[in-house]
């Protein structure tokens, strides 16, 4: 990994949206300038299923085309895969944590045996619910992490994030409200 | 005859990807092959045409007679066979068609 | 800060399919016919989508197999019809008879296909069995490292192919870039369309002022001399595949050749390498470099025709190179790429570098980082007398014992 990449590490359940929640996220922080790569756990995807996601982000080109091992960033979709995936694999001291759960960062920190610092929580299923009216919490903790990284223009993204939803449901528009007020939301209630 | 070497192409000369010019069958005299000839009577023949359909060389000549329509006009010897399903096919009552050793 | 190289292009965030399907679209193909296969699906599902919405004036062909599938492309292709079709691993395994079909009746056809692994056992990741076993088959192969290059190949893979009057696969790896979304710059449709142009075949099936036989039967007195036609084809094939590269770049700015040199002219020590693990070589060169090893990469891009010539000549200096192949030829010697870059150093003249051979990948199996870093650092004790090439082809990163 060259200075200057972030490289991130979705975990979510088949269905639960963490492969287009990595395409969304390279999509709008492209937009902002940034070269990006998004791409799924090479496998075939199982609906309930544990599966991965990856992003680099890099101010410079990024010729690099393997799996990510050190992430900065672990994105958890789903509370429940803490207990059986290996969640915290290759974070070391200074990778971070953030996860959709009603739980508090020191609760997450003793779950994961890691140092609370590290930890970010939201209740993006609450906010999916209420913003989005199912639970989809792949939007909102795009904006949870958008937080967290700090270096990103979260109206850049937003605004590209909305012209990629207003071409996709064109025909729903209360969909597209919705989720961007998820991210908005996630945004503004991430934890340390 | 005595055999002659034919000019055969080279690559240079060759069309690419196998390309066979059309209608290059007429210069191939297959009626060299044939051990019976099929003989046609003119008088027996009713130019049902079941000869010229089933003729697996279009061996069997038409000619448009004086109301245009095409009737038989005898057999292409220069690339007829001598298969003999023309004589095979004919109609038993008609029978205007005949095998006969080739005299060679 | 993401810069574009061409004025009149645009950036898009797309994954090798989508910008694959967005090259067919924009070469608008008369004919395309098509089975869909894991991990080259979306190529197909995503141009038909455009046949559907009227995007395209395409016809798509929506067959039962990929043998019908490249049948049915030689068809159109002999019809007349600008005709591209795009497949995967078995997929490509089916075409087998028909692949040799379209080379011999010298057809351009125009293949999307993405790297995978063979059955069995089955898997459905990278490697380059595929396409290395359809490597005799008369067909130029033109390998990408990421999408951008997927993009460019496939248009230029047109032009070259009509030139040339030979098919033309393009090949980029299975999910790793075929699912990879990435920055990729598009060319305007019109740019593109004017790049291809039409295609005006001087003989075809449908003009039927003009009719001929197609496949007839070729026996001990011609079928050698057309054999002889197509290999000729393959050899004067390099000349067409660096004017539309020259072309490409007049247009489009972008340099493409037989195959990229990263810090080759120097370099000691080498890696030669096909398709996006050239981009983890490329970081642990870069590396090395600053560390101050001479360490280089040489990225085959077009891998049929072989640039034996060229190659030979750009890797008489290294010292030590190591060919690394992601397929295995069970051939009880060497596998291809290695095979091929041995003859033509070793027909040159050549015998100085020396040359190791590995197989790395097979199946989607990573390589990278440390593990290149082990093949330098062999690299290095070969070059300097430390260590002597073991003369058998080595595995990475697979257990044996």
């Amino acid at each position: 990994m060259s200075a200057g990449m972030i490289e991130i590490r979705w975990h979510g359940r088949g269905g639960q949206g963490a492969k287009t929640a990595a395409l969304l996220f390279a999509e709008a922080v492209m937009a902002t300038g940034m070269y990006i790569q998004a791409f799924p756990e090479y496998g075939p995807e199982r609906m309930g299923a544990p599966v991965k996601s990856f992003n680099r982000v890099s101010e410079d080109p990024i010729v690099i085309h393997s799996g990510i091992k050190n992430p900065n960033y672990v994105v958890i979709l789903d509370s429940s895969l803490m207990k059986s995936v290996p969640i915290t694999d290759g974070i070391g001291k200074t990778g971070k944590v953030i996860a959709n759960t009603s739980l508090s960062a020191s609760e997450i920190a003793k779950e994961l045996d890691i140092d609370i610092n590290q930890i970010y929580v939201v209740n993006a299923s609450r906010i999916a619910l209420k913003t989005i009216g199912k639970d989809i919490p792949n939007t909102p903790m795009l904006g949870a992490l958008v937080k967290v990284i700090g270096t990103l223009d979260i109206d850049d993204v937003l605004k590209n994030i909305k012209a990629k939803l207003t071409a996709k449901f064109r025909h729903e528009p209360g969909i597209v409200e919705g989720n961007l007020a998820s991210i908005k939301m996630a945004f503004d209630e991430v934890r340390n | 005859m005595k055999k002659e070497e034919s000019k055969k192409l080279t690559v240079a000369e060759l069309p690419v990807g196998g390309v066979v010019e059309a209608g290059t069958a007429v210069n191939f005299h297959t009626g060299s092959w044939r051990s019976r000839r099929p003989v046609w009577s003119k008088d027996k023949c009713i130019s049902c045409l079941v000869c010229w359909v089933s003729c697996p060389d279009g061996s069997i000549r038409l000619v448009p007679d004086e109301k245009r329509i095409n009737i038989v006009d005898g057999i292409d010897y220069d690339h007829c066979k001598g298969c003999g399903i023309c004589e095979k096919e004919c109609p038993t009552a008609i029978g205007a068609i005949t095998m006969e050793e080739e005299k060679k | 800060m993401i810069k574009s190289m061409y004025s009149k292009g645009s950036l898009v965030a797309k994954t090798g399919n989508e910008i694959m399907a967005e090259a067919l679209r924009q070469i608008e193909p008369d004919v395309v016919a098509a089975y869909p296969i894991t991990p080259a699906t979306e190529i197909v599902q995503i141009f038909s989508q455009f046949v559907a919405d009227g995007v395209v004036k395409s016809e798509y062909v929506a067959v039962e197999s990929e043998h019908s599938a490249m049948s049915a492309t030689i068809a159109a292709s002999a019809a007349g019809a600008r005709a591209a079709t795009s497949t995967s691993s078995q997929g490509l395994c089916l075409m087998w008879e028909m692949l040799y079909i379209a080379s011999g009746l010298r057809l351009p056809i125009v293949m999307a296909e993405v790297n995978r692994a063979i059955s069995a056992p089955i898997n459905i990741n990278a490697d380059h069995s595929d396409t290395m076993g359809a490597r005799d088959t008369g067909w130029i192969q033109i390998y990408s490292e990421d999408s951008q290059e997927a993009y460019d190949n496939m248009i230029q893979a047109t032009k070259i192919a009509e030139k040339a009057k030979l098919p033309t696969l393009v090949a980029m790896d299975g999910f790793i870039t075929s699912h990879c979304m990435e920055v990729v710059e598009a060319y305007s449709d019109t740019d593109v369309k004017a790049f291809v142009g039409e295609y005006k075949p001087e003989r075809y099936l449908l003009d039927v002022k003009n009719p001929y036989t197609l496949g007839s039967i070729d026996l001990q007195d011609y079928y050698f001399e057309h054999r002889y036609q197509l290999a000729q084809a393959m050899r004067d094939a390099k000349s067409i595949i660096l004017d539309v590269a020259e072309e490409f770049k007049r247009t489009f700015w972008r340099e493409y050749g037989f195959y990229e040199k990263y810090m080759l002219d120097d370099a000691e020590v080498a890696i030669v390498v096909i398709g996006s693990t050239a981009g983890n070589v490329k970081v642990v060169v870069k590396e090395l470099r600053e560390k101050g090893v001479k360490a280089g990469l040489l990225k085959i891009r077009v891998y049929r025709p072989f640039p034996k010539e060229q190659i030979a000549k750009d890797l008489a200096h290294v010292k030590a190179v190591a060919v690394i192949d992601r397929s295995d030829s069970c051939s009880g010697a060497f596998p291809p790429l290695y095979c091929d870059v041995v003859t033509s150093l070793y027909s040159a003249g050549i015998l100085n570098p020396k040359i190791l051979s590995y197989i790395y990948g097979i199946g989607g199996r990573e390589f990278c980082g440390e593990q290149i870093i082990k093949v330098y650092e062999t690299l290095g004790k070969v070059a300097f007398g430390l260590e002597k090439p073991s003369g058998e082809v080595e595995y990475i990163n697979v257990r044996i014992k």
